[in-house]
């Protein structure tokens, strides 16, 4: 195992952090507008959420870069922007952690679909590579290739990742099938955790999704599938609108309760998605 | 594969069953040789569609309800459906008969999430409805000029986040505003939608998965 991953695991589970997306939008992010653009325009409010998970107590904090691969800056007219973007994202949460936590550099999905001839593998594993090196460069830790639906996808966004040489986890979402125990292709938590550790990722997991309920058992499974580290990270619930706003019906104290199943099940790393606040984080670090 | 045979000047029809299993299997090859086929020694097209095609994507869909089948098998059969339909067509529109329906189908404006959109979009084809991909980050005039110049009867929209899925309101208030509303059925749909969303703002209905979405449409139009 990698020595930093060893060192974060060594006094047990290690908790990580909530969603991004949904803190920026209460420090005035618009709907719609795109959230890592902030690491440039307003850096400020973005070392703020990352502050706020760091003292809530994620011992791993990600980055605002999500959406920043190629192929989506290229459709927003940012890919100009790509090395920036990705490099701010790296020193805001850096300079967030301190010394209390460390940076784990967020990797999300193109939005395309390789068998629809969206975009050839080539295209994703540039896409991939150039942001991977920008993270890398910037100083990040380790890299997290997060929130993936396609394991083709995930196995170019992994690939792309271990050029760098840093520590690569590597999560999928289910919500498909009538269990949503399966990817949006079809595959099992047996099955994803042997692509994934196919792939090389250092640590395997599942993200996003559903709420946090239906996370013990995916996380059995993939624990029962490989060796390698589980990283769980759960939405709170599923959003409502009320008055234009998602709300999302999990509270902190009810996502909390779940966090010694999940260890029970084998994570090693736990945290939250979408809907996730820092005060999930707080009530999560209770449990531990 | 469904070979048309003339024997003592007879002409062995093909097997019409096959093609249900092509399109169920996803072999589009064999899909378009069967239908050529059998367009060829003069089955009726519309009986192609309605006897073998439709029938195998209810049960493409009844397998995706079971978890046989996922994303990728939907979209394989889909490809057989439309690669028959590319030659059905023509010969359904020379005679006068028109698709099931027309579809202006997009992802909302600030929504660059396109996946759902094209898989929706590729089974919408293979149920026999016309499909104009308005692509994604699609603003409400760009829906409304579709309806009006295009007389599309369906506007199917699309958003992956909490954060776009107020545009589908915008939208819906601009098609009012435009007079066109009342012209289409209006359906949803995205990860964060739910029934009790397309209530709230007036769409004519929701679905979870691009094979409820097929059935919805087929329903919108048969109640237009």
């Amino acid at each position: 195992m990698h020595p930093l991953l060893q060192e974060l695991m060594a006094s047990g589970p290690v908790l990580t952090d909530g969603a991004w997306g949904t803190q920026l939008q209460e420090k005035g992010l618009t709907p719609g507008e795109f959230p890592d653009a902030w690491n440039l325009s307003n850096p400020t409010k973005v070392e703020e959420v990352a502050r706020a998970y760091v003292s809530a107590g994620s011992k791993v904090i990600l980055t605002n870069t999500f959406g920043s691969n190629a192929i989506r800056l290229r459709e927003i007219g940012m890919e100009g922007h790509l090395a920036e973007i990705n490099r701010a994202g790296v020193r805001i949460s850096r300079q967030a952690a301190g010394r209390e936590s460390r940076v784990f550099a967020s990797i999300g999905p193109t939005g395309k679909l390789l068998m629809n001839g969206d975009v050839t593998e080539q295209e994703m594993t540039d896409a991939f590579d150039a942001q991977a090196r920008a993270l890398a460069e910037a100083g990040a830790d380790a890299l997290v290739v997060e929130t993936m639906s396609d394991p083709d996808e995930a196995r170019l966004a992994v690939a792309a990742a271990r050029k760098t040489g840093l520590p690569i986890v590597a999560c999928m979402v289910f919500d498909s099938g009538r269990d949503k125990d399966r990817t949006m292709m079809g595959n099992t938590p047996e099955q994803v955790a042997q692509i994934l550790t196919d792939a090389g990722a250092d640590v395997i997991g599942a993200n996003c999704g559903q709420g946090i309920s239906g996370f013990p058992a995916i996380c059995r499974r993939l624990h029962s599938a490989t060796d390698k580290p589980i990283w769980i990270k759960s939405n709170a619930g599923l959003p409502e609108m009320i008055h234009g706003k998602a709300h999302y019906a999990t509270s902190p104290e009810e996502f909390a309760k779940w966090v010694p199943e999940l260890v029970r099940a084998g994570a090693a790393f736990i945290g939250g998605c979408c809907g996730t606040s820092p005060a999930f984080i707080a009530a999560a670090r209770r449990q531990l | 594969m469904g070979d048309t045979r003339t024997i003592n000047n007879r002409t062995f029809m093909p097997d019409l069953k096959k093609l249900y299993e092509a399109v169920v299997n996803g072999d589009a090859k064999s899909a378009k040789e069967i239908t050529q086929e059998a367009l060829n020694s003069g089955t009726d097209p519309l009986a192609l569609v309605n006897e073998q095609m439709v029938p195998a994507m209810d049960e493409v869909g009844r397998r995706f309800e079971a978890n046989e089948y996922f994303v990728p098998e939907l979209l394989i059969s889909a490809r057989a459906m439309k690669g028959a339909l590319d030659l059905i067509r023509p010969l359904l529109t020379a005679r006068g008969d028109q698709p099931a329906g027309r579809v202006a189908i997009g992802t909302v404006k600030g929504d660059l999430h396109d996946i759902g959109k094209n898989l929706v979009a590729s089974l919408l084809e293979g149920g026999g409805f016309e499909v104009i991909d308005l692509g994604v980050n699609v603003p409400p005039e760009k829906f409304i000029e579709t309806v009006q110049t295009r007389n599309a009867n369906i506007v199917a929209m699309s958003a992956l986040l909490t954060t776009t899925m107020p545009a589908m309101k915008t939208t819906i208030e601009a098609m009012k505003q435009a007079g066109v509303r009342d012209k289409v059925k209006v359906l949803i749909g995205g990860a964060p939608i739910t029934q009790k969303y397309a209530d709230e703002i007036g769409a004519d209905g929701y679905s979870e998965n691009a094979v409820g979405a097929v059935a919805l449409a087929k329903k919108a139009v048969a109640g237009s």
